[in-house]
C-alpha cells in the first residue's frame, strides 16, 4: 500500500476496492443494487401469486405452496426491498452530499450495516426456501409456533436485517447532527435529509421491538418456552401488539423517505421553492412520532376495547392529516410553477394519485365500524399496496430517474422513460383497483382460491400484474442500457437547485473540491441561482 | 478514511457520543417489549406473579444490585481518572469494574442453578410447576424471569467484553486522555446495563407483598 494516497485507493474500481470501501456513495450503490435485485425477486413471487389467482381453483400451485409464496413475497418486499431501498440506498448516497459532508459519521459502521444486510438477506431467503415458511410476513402466533415449517432460520434472518436497519439509523442521526457543513442550519437542510432523519429515528426506536418479538417466537420453537401460549399464562394478542409496534411504523420507514424524494423532485420540476418548507418539515416530524402510536389499528377485530380502538383510530387519522398537509404542499408547489413533465415528475404525479387514493382508503379502514367489514379482506391488501407499495415504488422510480445522472453521469432516454411511467401507472391501477372491489365483496386475503363469481375481477388484476411486471422489465432494460451507453449528462442536467447538484456528477471521492457552495438555498430558483447555470433540456 | 473526515476531534467525540446515545435508546426499546409483556401478564396474573416474586432469590438479587451499582461507580471513577490524565489509575478502576461484572455473573449463575435445582425452568417446565394446582401464571412469571434476566446477563457479558477491550487499550497506551470519549462511551453502555437491572430488581425480587 506504500506510496498510495487514501484518495487514490478510494478511486480504485476493482472488486476488492468496492467490497472494502467506506465511501458512502459506493455503499449506497451497493445497497441499491442489492435491494433492486430483491424487488425483482419479490416481483416474481407476486406474479406467481397473481397467476395462481387467474382462475378459480388450483391453477399452478397447491394451497400450501401458495402460502409459502405469499410469505416469500411479503418478507422479501418488506425487509429486503422497501425498508432499506430509499434510506440505505439513496439516503447513503445523497445524505452526506446534501449536508456538505465528505462522508457519514461512521463509515466503517456503514459498510458493516451493508454486510449485515447481505448476511440477513441470505439467511432469510435460504431460510424461507429450505424451511418452507408459510406464516406470511407477520409470523402470527399460535400458527408460527405450531406450523410444521422450519421458521427459526427466517426469524434469525429478519432479526439480522433489523440490525442493519438500526445501525444505518444511528449512523444517519449522528451524521445529520454533527456533519453538517458550516452555515447549514437545520431549517436549511434539503427536505430529503429531513425525511431520512425522521426515518432513522423510527428505525432506531421500533426495530428492536420486532427483534425481541421474533426472538420470543424463536425461543418457543427451539426450546418450547411458550411465552405467548395461553395454557402457560401467555397471550397471543400481545405478540400482535409487539409485532405491529414495529410493523406499523415500518410503513413510515418506507413512505417518509419516499415523501422526501417527492418533495425534492417536485421543486426541481416546478422550478420553485416548496409551497411551505416548514409544513413539510413539521409534518415529517409529526408522522415520525405520532406514527409510533397508531399500531393498534391492525387489531380492531382482535378483541380491543372500544376506547382503545377509538384512540388508535383517531391517532391514525392524525397521521392522515400530516400526510394531507404534505399533499397540499406538493400540489401548491406545482401551482404556477414552470412545469417540465419529465419522467421523474410523472412519477410524482403517479405518487400523488396512488397516495391520495391509498390514504383516503386508509382513513376508511381506520374507522372501526368499517374496518370490521374490511378486515383481512382484499380491500386491506389493495389499500396498503396503494399507499406503501405504490408510494414507495413510484418514489423509488422518480429517484432512480432523477438521480441517475448524479450517480452515473449519464442520461436515460426521456421518451422511453415516459412510456415506462405510463406502463407502471396503468399496470398498478389495473392490478389493485379490482382488489378494492373484491375485498369489498368479502374476498379474504391469503386464500389461494375464490368463488367463480369473483373470477372477472381477479383476472383483470392478474392481467394488471403482467402490465406492471412488463413495465418494470422495460424500465430496467433501458436504465441498464443508459448506465452503459447513455448520453453524458453534465453536472446538472435538470438545472436543479438542490445541493447535491453543486458538485460534479458523479461527485469526486470526497464529494467536494473545496468548500461546498451552500450560500444559496437548496430550493432557490430566483435570479442568480446556481440552478439557472445548469442546462435544462426542453 | 481521509484525515479531514471530521472537522475537529471535538466533533468526532460529539458524533461518537450521539451515536452511543442513539444505540442506548434502541437497547431500551429492546427491553421495552419485555417490560410490556411483564406488565400485561402481571395484570392478568397478579397473585401468581406476587407468589413468583416471593419465591425469587431476594438476597442474591439484592447482592447483585449492590455489585452493579458499585461497578458503575468504578467505571465512572475510571473515566474521571483518564480525563485527569492518570491512565494507570483509570486502568485499575476499570479492572475493578470488570471484576465486579464477573462477580455479578457468578452470583447470577448460583441463582439460576438454585432455581433449576428447585425444578423451575422456562416455559413452565420442571417439577415445581407440577406441584401447583394452577401453574399458568407462575409459568409466565418464570419464563419472563429467565428471558429478561437472561437477556440482561447477556448484556453484562457484552459490556464486560467491551470493558476488557478498553482495559487492553488502556494498558497498551492506545487509549489516552485525548480519546477519553471512547472510554466514556463504554462507561455509558455499562451504566445502561446497570439501569436495566435497577428496574428488573423490584420486578423480580422485591414486589411480592405479604404472603
Amino acid at each position: 500500500m506504500s506510496g498510495r494516497t487514501p484518495d487514490a485507493k478510494a478511486a480504485d474500481t476493482g472488486l476488492k476496492a468496492w467490497l472494502t470501501t467506506r465511501d458512502h456513495k459506493r455503499i449506497g450503490i451497493m445497497f441499491l443494487v442489492a435491494t433492486t435485485a430483491a424487488m425483482a425477486l419479490g416481483g416474481v413471487f407476486a406474479l406467481l401469486l397473481r397467476l395462481e389467482l387467474l382462475m378459480p381453483g388450483e391453477t399452478i400451485v397447491d394451497p400450501m405452496t401458495y402460502n409459502r409464496l405469499f410469505t416469500l413475497h411479503g418478507v422479501t418486499m418488506v425487509w429486503l426491498f422497501m425498508i432499506p431501498v430509499i434510506p440505505s440506498g439513496f439516503g447513503n448516497y445523497l445524505l452526506p452530499i446534501m449536508i456538505g459532508a465528505r462522508d457519514v459519521a461512521f463509515p466503517r459502521l456503514n459498510l458493516a450495516s451493508f454486510y449485515i444486510y447481505l448476511v440477513g438477506a441470505a439467511i432469510t431467503l435460504a431460510g424461507m426456501y429450505f424451511g418452507a415458511a408459510d406464516t406470511g410476513w407477520t409470523f402470527y402466533v399460535p400458527y408460527s409456533t405450531t406450523s410444521a415449517a422450519a421458521l427459526v432460520p427466517v426469524l434469525l434472518g429478519v432479526f439480522t436485517l433489523g440490525w442493519s436497519s438500526v445501525l444505518t439509523g444511528i449512523n444517519f442521526i449522528a451524521t445529520v447532527h454533527t456533519m453538517r457543513t458550516e452555515g447549514l442550519g437545520w431549517m436549511r437542510m434539503p427536505l430529503f435529509v429531513w425525511t431520512v432523519y425522521g426515518t432513522s429515528i423510527i428505525q432506531v426506536l421500533v426495530t428492536p421491538v420486532l427483534g425481541m418479538a421474533l426472538m420470543l417466537i424463536g425461543f418457543d420453537r427451539l426450546l418450547d418456552w411458550g411465552i405467548f401460549d395461553p395454557a402457560r399464562g401467555g397471550d397471543p394478542v400481545l405478540y400482535q401488539h409487539l409485532f405491529w409496534f414495529y410493523s406499523h411504523p415500518a410503513v413510515y420507514i418506507m413512505i417518509l423517505p419516499a415523501m422526501g424524494v417527492i418533495s425534492d423532485v417536485v421543486c426541481a420540476f416546478a422550478r420553485k421553492n416548496p409551497f411551505s418548507y416548514e409544513a413539510i418539515v413539521w409534518s415529517t416530524m409529526g408522522i415520525t412520532f405520532v406514527g409510533l402510536l397508531t399500531w393498534g389499528h391492525h387489531m380492531f377485530t382482535a378483541g380491543m376495547s372500544t376506547f382503545g380502538a377509538g384512540a388508535f383510530g383517531i391517532l391514525s387519522m392524525l397521521v392522515a392529516i400530516f400526510s394531507a398537509i404534505k399533499v397540499f404542499t406538493w400540489v401548491g408547489t406545482l401551482y404556477k410553477g414552470s412545469i417540465a413533465l419529465d419522467t421523474p415528475l410523472l412519477y410524482v404525479l403517479a405518487f400523488l394519485f396512488l397516495f391520495i387514493f391509498g390514504g383516503m382508503t386508509g382513513v376508511a379502514v381506520a374507522t372501526t365500524s368499517l374496518d370490521v367489514h374490511w378486515h383481512d379482506t382484499y380491500f386491506v391488501v389493495a389499500h396498503f399496496h396503494f399507499i406503501m407499495v405504490g408510494g414507495t415504488i413510484s418514489a423509488f422510480l422518480a429517484a432512480l430517474h432523477y438521480w441517475l445522472p448524479k450517480l452515473s453521469g449519464r442520461r436515460y432516454p426521456e421518451r422511453l422513460g415516459r412510456l415506462g411511467a405510463a406502463g407502471v401507472f396503468v399496470g398498478f391501477n389495473l392490478t389493485f383497483v379490482p382488489q378494492f372491489l373484491l375485498g369489498n365483496r368479502g374476498m379474504p386475503r391469503r386464500y389461494f382460491d375464490y368463488p367463480p363469481a369473483m373470477h372477472t375481477l381477479n383476472a383483470i388484476s392478474t392481467v394488471g400484474s403482467w402490465v406492471l411486471g412488463a413495465s418494470m422489465l422495460f424500465i430496467a432494460s433501458y436504465l441498464l442500457r443508459s448506465l452503459l451507453r447513455g448520453e453524458p449528462a453534465g453536472d446538472n442536467p435538470w438545472g436543479a437547485a438542490g445541493f447535491e447538484w453543486r458538485t460534479s456528477s458523479p461527485p469526486p471521492v470526497h464529494n467536494w473540491t473545496g468548500e461546498p457552495p451552500f450560500e444559496r438555498g437548496a430550493y432557490d430558483y430566483t435570479e442568480g441561482s446556481p440552478a439557472l447555470e445548469g442546462a435544462r433540456d426542453e | 478514511m481521509s484525515e479531514a473526515h471530521f472537522e475537529s476531534a471535538e466533533r468526532q467525540a460529539d458524533a461518537a457520543r450521539l451515536g452511543m446515545w442513539a444505540f442506548l435508546v434502541s437497547e431500551v426499546f429492546l427491553f421495552a417489549g419485555l417490560f410490556t409483556l411483564y406488565g400485561a401478564y402481571r395484570a392478568a396474573w397478579p397473585e401468581a406473579f406476587a407468589e413468583g416474586v416471593r419465591h425469587g432469590a431476594k438476597m442474591l438479587g439484592s447482592l447483585n444490585t449492590v455489585i452493579l451499582i458499585t461497578s458503575s461507580f468504578a467505571v465512572a471513577s475510571s473515566l474521571r481518572a483518564l480525563q485527569e490524565d492518570r491512565p494507570r489509575v483509570a486502568l485499575r478502576w476499570l479492572l475493578g469494574t470488570l471484576a465486579l461484572a464477573l462477580g455479578f455473573l457468578a452470583v447470577k449463575a448460583v441463582e439460576y442453578h438454585g432455581h433449576v435445582h428447585e425444578g423451575i425452568l422456562p416455559g413452565g417446565h420442571g417439577h415445581h410447576f407440577a406441584t401447583l394446582s394452577a401453574p399458568a401464571g407462575q409459568a409466565a412469571f418464570f419464563t419472563l424471569y429467565y428471558v429478561m434476566t437472561g437477556l440482561h446477563a447477556l448484556h453484562v457479558v457484552a459490556g464486560a467484553a467491551v470493558l476488557a477491550w478498553l482495559a487492553w487499550r488502556l494498558h497498551t497506551g492506545a487509549l489516552d486522555a485525548r480519546r477519553a470519549h471512547v472510554l466514556s462511551n463504554g462507561a455509558l453502555y455499562w451504566h445502561l446495563v446497570d439501569c436495566v437491572w435497577i428496574v428488573l430488581w423490584p420486578l423480580f425480587y422485591l414486589t411480592g407483598g405479604q404472603a
